[in-house]
């Protein structure tokens, strides 16, 4: 494969969920992570998974990426059950888990090397790219202890996007920054997922934050962990977490998720 | 990138010094300290010097001239032996009860957890009588190995399994907090890059517990050099056959050759400093590495 083949992006993936449920042990109690959860993910779609702790959200998207197995049901991506983890779909963390005996480039370059048919400049060439991308190209031979948590997430971001996954699935990746950086990163993730189409699945218990990245925000409630209701956000992008027409979608999203809906612009879908 | 300035407040608040009310008046601080001193010096400097000055008694060459005694030699090649088995065997078993413990939940992992110290709650002298009573001429399997002509007990590899024995929990209990504070992420985030079980090993688990492994090995060889109790109950004090370095030395001080003995010693004691220059340098790059991951 030539390098320019190399960067064309990947086209996103359809996901399925089709009646999954999940139950866990913990402490001695069955927890109902996930009862018959069903969703579509139309590609290219960048859908939210909000709920309180507990309500399975990160649970499904473990399933998804194939680093848990459902108890029962199942998750196609493109038609295919999901059995085990793939380089179709990467996994972004909350803590960046990133490789802190390499440097920069040798975070991305770690999935690279596993991808095959690929020679060596071409790695370099791709790497660089995708640092570029997330306008870290400057700290490329930068170790990780040397950045910011904001700079950090952006290299795990880059590091998920390098291997061109058709899917990518974000575990709170902005849960533990400041909001200034936080905010940063919200433009930031909107302007790479209209350049590179992903497939997004991103989860948050911040409801603003899901009003302002997503197309459709999914809402969860905890034991069992179901979806309660969804949203669909019709506002233009890129978006700002400061406008009020944000604000008047994130009150009402909230409303459901206290339990008494009202509040006013809400489209809910089908 | 304005995040770029929250991280180095918070480490750098614990270095500043107390403020001044709080502070000790300065005839405490110094006899706090003089007493430490002299504490450190009776009971640290003063054997360490007297294990040098004994040996260099009667000069530079009665002191090498006891290293080359074929008994002494003999000795530092069991020693050398049995720590090149007994350390590998433990560094492989401790990062395997490690991950297994940090990693999976399971059944009977406290069980586990408290086996695992075991050695350290149990004397050493004991752990050498659990040997004799299961390898030992009259123990269970005793009959069963003379007839096959196995020698165990009083033999190296008794030394070799007691040495096993007492030096166990160093690597394990050294990487088990260490890889449970770690998590999953990191393993999680090299499968969905496409690692295999085994590279995610090689590549992500084993760098990132090295300066942790390297510390737990340095301890545990210097355990496994250095131990004598249980070591003594199985050894059986063969001259040149099972007599390791500490064995060698009280066998030596008994017989009144106190300048061989504590040139043997001080070969120990020569060990013991290299351990600790060792495992201070492991312990500042661990903490280097620790501090670099969150």
């Amino acid at each position: 494969m030539t390098l320019p083949d190399e960067l064309r992006n990947e086209e996103p993936s359809k996901l399925s969920v089709q009646g999954v449920s999940k139950r866990f042990r913990s402490r001695g109690h069955l927890v109902q992570a996930l009862d018959n959860v069903s969703l579509e993910v139309g590609e290219g779609e960048f859908v939210c998974l909000v709920g309180p702790s507990g309500c399975g959200k990160t649970t499904l998207l473990n399933i998804i990426g194939g680093l848990e197995h459902a108890d029962s049901g199942q998750v196609l991506a493109d038609g295919q059950p999901i059995t085990s983890p793939g380089r179709d779909r990467m996994m972004m963390f909350q803590e960046s888990a990133l490789f802190p005996w390499l440097d920069v480039r040798g975070n991305l370059l770690f999935g690279l090397k596993l991808k095959p048919g690929l020679r060596r400049k071409e790695r370099l060439e791709i790497a660089d790219f995708y640092l570029r991308l997330v306008g870290l190209e400057r700290f490329r031979k930068a170790h990780v202890h040397e950045l910011s948590g904001g700079m950090k997430q952006r290299v795990a971001l880059a590091r998920c996007l390098a291997p061109n996954p058709r899917v990518l699935l974000m575990d709170e990746p902005f849960a533990a920054l400041d909001a200034l950086t936080r905010e940063q990163l919200y433009g930031d993730l909107q302007h790479i997922w209209q350049e590179r189409k992903k497939t997004i699945i991103f989860v948050t218990h911040n409801v603003r934050e899901a009003a302002c990245l997503g197309d459709r925000v999914i809402l969860f409630s905890p034991n069992p962990g179901r979806i309660r209701e969804e949203f669909k956000v019709g506002l233009p992008r890129p978006r700002d977490i400061n406008t009020v027409e944000l604000a008047r979608y994130s009150t009402s999203i909230t409303a459901a998720l206290k339990g008494h809906a009202v509040g006013e612009p809400r489209e809910v879908a089908e | 990138m304005p995040a770029a300035v929250a991280s180095p407040l918070t480490t750098a608040g614990s270095r500043n010094p107390l403020p001044r009310a709080s502070r000790d008046a300065a005839w405490v601080r110094w006899t706090l300290t003089a007493v430490a001193l002299v504490f450190l010096a009776f009971f640290l400097a003063l054997p360490l010097a007297a294990v040098f000055a004994e040996g260099l008694r009667r000069g530079v060459a009665a002191y090498f001239a006891s290293f080359r005694d074929t008994d002494a030699l003999a000795a530092i090649r069991l020693t050398l032996l049995t720590a090149a088995i007994a350390v590998p065997a433990n560094a492989v078993f401790g990062v395997a009860a490690a991950w297994a413990i940090a990693k999976f939940p399971f059944r009977g992992k406290s069980l586990l957890i408290t086996l695992i110290d075991l050695p350290f709650a149990v004397s050493p002298v004991i752990a050498g009588l659990v040997y004799v009573l299961i390898f030992g001429a009259n123990g269970w399997f005793g009959s069963w190995l003379i007839d096959h002509d196995v020698r165990i007990i009083f033999a190296v590899p008794g030394i070799i399994i007691a040495t096993t024995f007492v030096t166990f929990p160093f690597v394990a209990r050294e990487l088990i907090p260490l890889m449970q504070a770690q998590g999953n992420d990191e393993e999680y985030a090299a499968a969905t890059l496409g690692a295999s079980g085994w590279q995610t090993f090689w590549r992500v688990t084993l760098p990132n517990i090295k300066w942790g492994l390297l510390y737990g090995i340095i301890l545990c060889n210097a355990r496994a050099m250095g131990e004598f109790g249980a070591v003594s109950v199985v050894s059986g004090h063969i001259r040149g056959e099972t007599d390791t370095l500490p064995l060698h030395v009280e066998i030596l001080y008994n017989e009144y050759n106190f300048v061989g003995s504590f040139a043997v010693a001080s070969l120990l004691t020569l060990l013991a400093l290299v351990t600790l220059v060792l495992k201070t340098i492991v312990e500042w790059r661990h903490a280097a590495s620790r501090s670099a991951s969150t």
